[in-house]
């Protein structure tokens, strides 16, 4: 009976959280794709993590900002890994506003490392304004941010279709298959060859998509693959523990006449 | 009880018990006389202390790191999960540990309604866990607001909101919570410090809980009084401490599941977006533990009626005792009950999935329905069952039928298949 009680308990606690999904049937489920940071021991792509960095510094960082990421976060482990010349090289190339100095005026210099992402604008109102009323969202975890998560991002940067007959879209309004309502203000800026990605791999719609997701991906999870090693870790040692455990429990029960 | 005899062995330890009996304190805590034959559904004390003291110690810490202010706040989470070495895990166990808190909660206090260890003589043990229970919803509805994401900001205007439904003050005392006229910064700073209170309220409570339940002592699957100690009872330790160490562990190895491998799958997505006041959220959903009780205040057309009704579903535990007109505690004997202690499991699990769906069309019928029957088995149920129900024979002590096997072995073993 306790058995059953168990299995009844968590049955429904499964059930309690898989359900939760359901809420939202209007909307088309996003493209499943077998991402490599998929399941319990999921790492990144490495190559796909630069080349999704490429994707997003040339296309996606003119109008959205990541503002939490650091430049120095490039050449972390379980990251992109660009390596230490190359970070700094990456930072370099942005101009950070500094300051004030000892004159008590702002001033601009090369980034360095330490520095967080430039953003495009130097605020939400200005990128509202800039992009037809439309904040495009900071970055930094939008994968966590979207139901669907990495597949979501994916499947809405190839979702763009002519609208059916019938729906009638604004100037400015695209249709996108996967968004929510169908409508999205970002235009398609995927198009085949738009990047020469630098180790040689065909920049096809497909591939940039999956790219800058995987990059996106690690911006929202960058603990992701220390996550998924300790884990295992923990979890080996917990179930030996466990196991040493309830032989010493066995054996100081034993002396009771009663069963556990 | 064997404390009364207890001498410590060295001339020190004598000298500093005599002024301070924590010494005879310890030993009574490892003499503990407890029944033997209790199940693994009384593992779960131990567990929730676990939880309690995992969620103080990860919190310390998260504060050293987190920025209680409405511009700042959301970015002091993303350095926590970034910057600070170990944040992601220190915060992931602090968010997860919310959840597995709750889990080892209701499944405590389930046991506690199949097994009926809130009635005489342990009604006090009952209410204070109540009381705890309570400020385990006030302490996690406030941590999770204070991330300062959409369903933080939307589900603190949802809950403090409530009060406005009070007659004549509501609105008064709405904007005295909030500390402004919207859920705003002041609001977020007062929900930190009290974040930061209750869960020492909490373990001052669980002193209590304890220090009450070491009177009477534990309830056990059979239900019956036992003496204490006797050869139906086993030490505290170590006999249950390495039962809980081994419960504790097979519950570390779900917490660990969640915490490395899907961290936010008990989350809302939504809580990734930072608060903005102007853009509210297509469905405002609370955290999946309080969905039972979202359902009850969505299920009434009338906001107070609501209010009232939800609150009602908590108070009313507080009550449970008196309701309760069996003299058999063990619903291991009580046909008729342990079928309608099922029908309010699944009916909690039921208005816990309605509470996540919109309030509309069947969820909305579903809801009122699992509404009635939560109160129907609290006020015409438990009285009524207790009253005309025809129990079953309960055994004399906890080990006399089973080693003896004497008067009515069959009996004997029904009860060991039982529990």
């Amino acid at each position: 009976m306790i058995k059953s009680n168990i299995k009844l308990l968590v049955l429904s606690f499964l059930l309690l959280i898989s359900l939760r999904p359901l809420q939202s049937a209007e909307m088309v489920d996003p493209i499943k794709v077998d991402w490599s940071f998929k399941g319990l021991t999921g790492t990144f792509d490495r190559a796909s993590l630069q080349r999704g960095f490429q994707v997003y510094k040339e296309v996606c960082a003119s109008c959205h900002s990541m503002q939490y990421l650091s430049y120095r976060n490039l050449g972390e482990p379980g990251g992109p890994e660009f390596s230490e010349q190359e970070v700094k090289a990456i930072a370099a190339s942005f101009e950070i506003e500094d300051g004030p100095d000892s004159q008590g005026e702002m001033f601009t210099r090369p980034g360095k490392p330490s520095d967080k992402f430039k953003s495009p604008y130097p605020n939400v109102q200005a990128a509202t304004a800039a992009n037809g009323g439309a904040y495009p969202p900071d970055m930094s975890v939008l994968v966590k941010a979207r139901k669907g998560g990495a597949n979501y991002i994916y499947s809405v940067l190839v979702g763009y279709e002519d609208p059916p007959p019938g729906v009638t879209l604004d100037d400015g309004v695209y249709y996108n298959k996967y968004m929510a309502g169908n409508k999205i203000k970002m235009p398609n800026n995927l198009m085949n060859g738009l990047v020469e990605y630098a180790d040689g791999t065909e920049s096809t719609v497909d591939q940039m998509a999956k790219d800058v997701t995987t990059f996106l991906a690690w911006a929202a999870e960058p603990e992701l693959e220390e996550r998924h090693k300790t884990g295992v870790k923990v979890i080996i040692y917990l179930i030996l523990l466990t196991v040493l455990v309830y032989l010493s429990m066995k054996k100081i029960w034993s002396r009771i006449d009663t069963e556990i | 009880m064997s404390e009364h005899e207890y001498t410590p062995k060295s001339k020190a330890g004598k000298w500093f018990n005599d002024r301070l009996p924590l010494l005879t304190l310890g030993a009574h805590l490892t003499d503990y006389p407890t029944p033997k034959n209790l199940n693994y559904w009384w593992t779960f004390g131990g567990i929730l202390t676990f939880c309690l003291i995992t969620q103080i110690v990860t919190g310390i810490v998260l504060a050293m790191h987190y920025v209680a202010h409405a511009d700042l706040a959301f970015a002091s989470v993303e350095h926590i999960m970034r910057d600070v070495n170990y944040g992601w895990l220190i915060r992931y166990i602090h968010s997860n540990g919310a959840s597995m808190f709750f889990l080892a909660v209701y499944i405590h206090i389930f046991r506690s309604l199949f097994y009926g260890s809130y009635k005489s003589p342990r009604e006090v043990i009952w209410i204070i866990g109540l009381m705890i229970y309570l400020l385990m919803m006030a302490a996690a509805f406030m941590g999770y607001v204070l991330p300062w994401g959409q369903m933080s900001f939307w589900g603190a205007t949802v809950i403090t909101n409530l009060f406005s439904a009070i007659p004549l003050v509501g609105d008064s005392i709405t904007t005295w919570l909030w500390g402004a006229y919207s859920v705003d910064n002041p609001t977020l700073n007062r929900f930190f410090s009290l974040h930061y209170l209750i869960p020492f309220l909490i373990l001052g409570l669980v002193v209590l809980h304890i220090w009450a339940l070491h009177v009477p002592g534990n309830n056990n699957p059979v239900g019956i009084d036992i003496k204490k100690p006797s050869k139906d009872t086993v030490p505290f330790h170590p006999y249950i401490t390495i039962k809980d160490a081994f419960a504790l562990l097979v519950f570390m190895i779900i917490f660990a599941g969640f915490v490395f491998f899907t961290p936010n799958v008990l989350g809302h997505s939504d809580n990734y977006i930072p608060a903005n006041p102007l853009v509210t959220p297509a469905h405002i959903v609370p955290e999946w533990y309080l969905l039972p009780f979202y359902a009850i205040l969505r299920s009434v057309p009338d906001k107070l009626g609501g209010v009232i009704l939800m609150f009602s579903a908590i108070f009313i535990l507080f009550v449970l005792p008196w309701l309760d007109t069996s003299k058999v505690r063990s619903a291991v004997f009580r046909p008729i009950y342990r079928q309608f202690f099922w029908i309010l499991v699944i009916d909690v699990l039921m208005l816990g999935y309605v509470g996540a769906m919109p309030a509309e069309g069947i969820y909305l019928v579903l809801a009122r329905v699992g509404t009635i029957y939560y109160f129907l088995h609290f006020i015409v149920v438990m009285p009524v069952v207790g009253y005309l129900e025809k129990t079953d024979p309960i055994p004399m002590s906890i080990s006399e039928p089973v080693l003896t096997g004497g008067a009515e072995p069959s009996l004997a073993r029904k009860v060991n298949d039982k529990v």
